[in-house]
């Protein structure tokens, strides 16, 4: 049986119905510009901002759209049961968790583009190491999605999923150095900072558009491509245990 | 042969023991029901039998291969349709078709040639570009059995095909499961529809707290039953004790109070309706409408299991709203 093909309807149905919806959309385009705006004028509309705000950015956009979209998704799929309906199809679950993850990998992925491209009208991108930035972004989008599954399944109801998700969001946006240096937090709390996959994605992108990282960029993409790896086998573990009954 | 084996199957939850120790094979090409109340373990087998639910012991073996360890890799060969209707409700039904072709490796264009003939032969071919959110029960029922079956799979699992759907739906629905099983589909089904099974079961097997209590041919399990006769009774005014009250004028016969105002009349020997009407009448007792009938598989299982067939309907009913 060509698996992929399966990959491929479970990918585009995804799509079709969850990220291409005009909220979705808006949301897109909004969330980034709500969180820059916000910030552009705290620091009292400095161009020069632009650029230490952008990975903070970027990053939190990659965060929330992922996160939300998946596990809200999957869990309203489970409480529906058309997610049985996969489960149940003979492809390996593996390969069901990619293609269930890859839509919202791609949503995360445009989510970050979005301030980058809008930022290249205000400020001279020509520094930026792109290739790091595009790296980052990818493996920001696969953690943050990998984080939104382990919600998934990890909880039973709609609503569940979405408190689970800012139990670990909202932590992040104040200790993974998005808008605060680490350097800068109570030394109490700085140790918590280490154990967030955004810390590491973070300051990839700070490292690739400021050249102000405080970690090497391999040590970075180790630690990221370990969390998506960690939270993608115990989200398996997950659903063989608590879906497979 | 058989399509598959069955070997003395367990599922424990915690300290329930929800099937316990079942074994049984299904035959290629036939029509296998499982029967039973509620919570008697029939869907809690269909989902090990699938995949849904692991076994805590026992073997599953389809096509003469153990598959008891990975479910997954024997669900090409298996349809399969839940007690409630899980198709995509923000897809129409001829994309929900295709999904489903796709899941099961079915390229783009023989899955919308195999959805169209599906669409066709189960009267949703005028629904097909209408969301299945907008479909009726009856047309969401039958467009889950399509979707069990666009990959032509041979064996077909269905929990419960009819329940909660309308008479006309219901009966749309055993003709196409009969036109399947003519092309050679072996059928897997659950039902609390005892007359269903009979219409449409080649054997079927009782299933109670978890276990099979009797399982054989639908014509050899009423064979013992056939020439009993039965005479169902309208009554007006029914009033308590008189199940034995009816003992005493009709000793010959046992009677069973079914309802408010039914009674139920059996005996080995013939019945002779307006003999008996005359004699309750004498005694006061007025019969509005008396009715004939032949024993049924749900006599038989009345028999087996001591489970009153029409309070297993109505449970079952009302938990399907």
């Amino acid at each position: 049986m060509n698996n992929w093909i399966a990959f491929f309807a479970i990918f585009l149905k995804d799509i079709k119905t969850y990220y291409l919806k005009p909220p979705n959309i808006s949301w897109g385009i909004i969330f980034p510009f709500a969180w820059a705006g916000m910030f552009f004028i705290r620091t009292g509309g400095n161009m020069m901002d632009v650029m230490s705000i952008l990975p903070g950015v970027m990053s939190l956009s990659i965060l929330f759209g992922t996160t939300s979209m998946l596990s809200v998704t999957i869990t309203f799929e489970k409480k529906s049961r058309t997610f049985d309906r996969i489960l149940l199809s003979p492809i390996p679950l593996t390969l069901i968790m990619f293609a269930k993850t890859s839509g919202a990998i791609l949503f995360g992925i445009v989510n970050a583009f979005v301030p980058f491209f809008v930022a290249g009208f205000f400020v001279d991108l020509s520094q930026v190491h792109l290739s790091i930035v595009i790296a980052a972004i990818i493996l920001i989008s696969i953690a943050s999605t990998f984080m939104g599954l382990f919600i998934a399944t990890s909880v039973s109801e709609v609503f569940e999923a979405q408190t689970f998700s800012n139990f670990f969001r909202f932590p992040m946006i104040f200790l993974c150095g998005l808008f605060f240096p680490i350097s800068k937090l109570p030394s109490l709390v700085r140790p918590l900072s280490y154990i967030m996959p955004l810390t590491y994605g973070v300051d990839l992108l700070h490292g690739a558009i400021n050249h102000t990282q405080i970690l090497p960029y391999t040590f970075d993409f180790a630690v990221l491509f370990l969390f998506c790896t960690v939270l993608f086998y115990i989200s398996l573990y997950n659903i063989k245990k608590r879906w497979v009954l | 042969m058989n399509i598959l084996e069955v070997y003395d199957l367990t599922k424990v939850y915690g300290d329930f023991k929800a099937v316990k120790g079942i074994s049984f094979a299904v035959r290629q090409g036939e029509v296998f029901g499982l029967l039973g109340p509620n919570g008697a373990g029939k869907t809690t087998t269909i989902n090990m039998l699938t995949g849904l639910a692991r076994t805590t012991s026992g073997r599953v073996v389809y096509s003469g291969i153990d598959y008891t360890h990975d479910i997954k890799k024997a669900q090409h060969l298996m349809g399969i349709v839940p007690d409630e209707s899980n198709l995509y409700p923000e897809l129409t039904g001829f994309e929900n078709l295709c999904f489903c072709a796709a899941l099961y490796g079915m390229k783009k264009k023989e899955a919308g040639a195999k959805a169209e003939i599906l669409l066709e032969q189960f009267g949703l071919k005028d629904a097909k570009d209408k969301k299945f959110a907008a479909y009726s029960r009856g047309m969401k029922r039958r467009l889950t059995i399509a979707a069990g079956i666009i990959h032509d799979p041979p064996i077909l699992f269905l929990d419960e095909p009819t329940t909660g759907i309308d008479v006309a739906s219901a009966r749309q629905i055993r003709n196409i499961l009969k036109d399947m099983n003519k092309k050679g589909t072996t059928i897997f089904l659950t039902t609390h529809y005892i007359e269903e099974a009979e219409r449409l079961c080649d054997r079927v097997a009782f299933i109670v707290e978890g276990r099979i209590i009797k399982i054989d041919y639908v014509d050899e399990l009423i064979h013992p039953v056939k020439d009993r006769n039965i005479l169902i009774l309208n009554i007006s005014g029914l009033s308590d004790g008189i199940e034995e009250r009816l003992l005493t004028i009709l000793p010959d016969f046992k009677c069973k109070r079914l309802s408010n105002s039914e009674i139920r009349i059996e005996s080995d020997h013939p019945v002779r309706t307006g003999h008996i009407i005359r004699i309750l009448e004498e005694e006061g007792i007025d019969v509005i409408e008396a009715k004939r009938m032949r024993a049924t598989l749900e006599d038989v299982f009345v028999n087996i299991t001591g489970i009153e067939a029409h309070e297993m309907k109505k449970e079952k009913e009302k938990k399907a709203g």
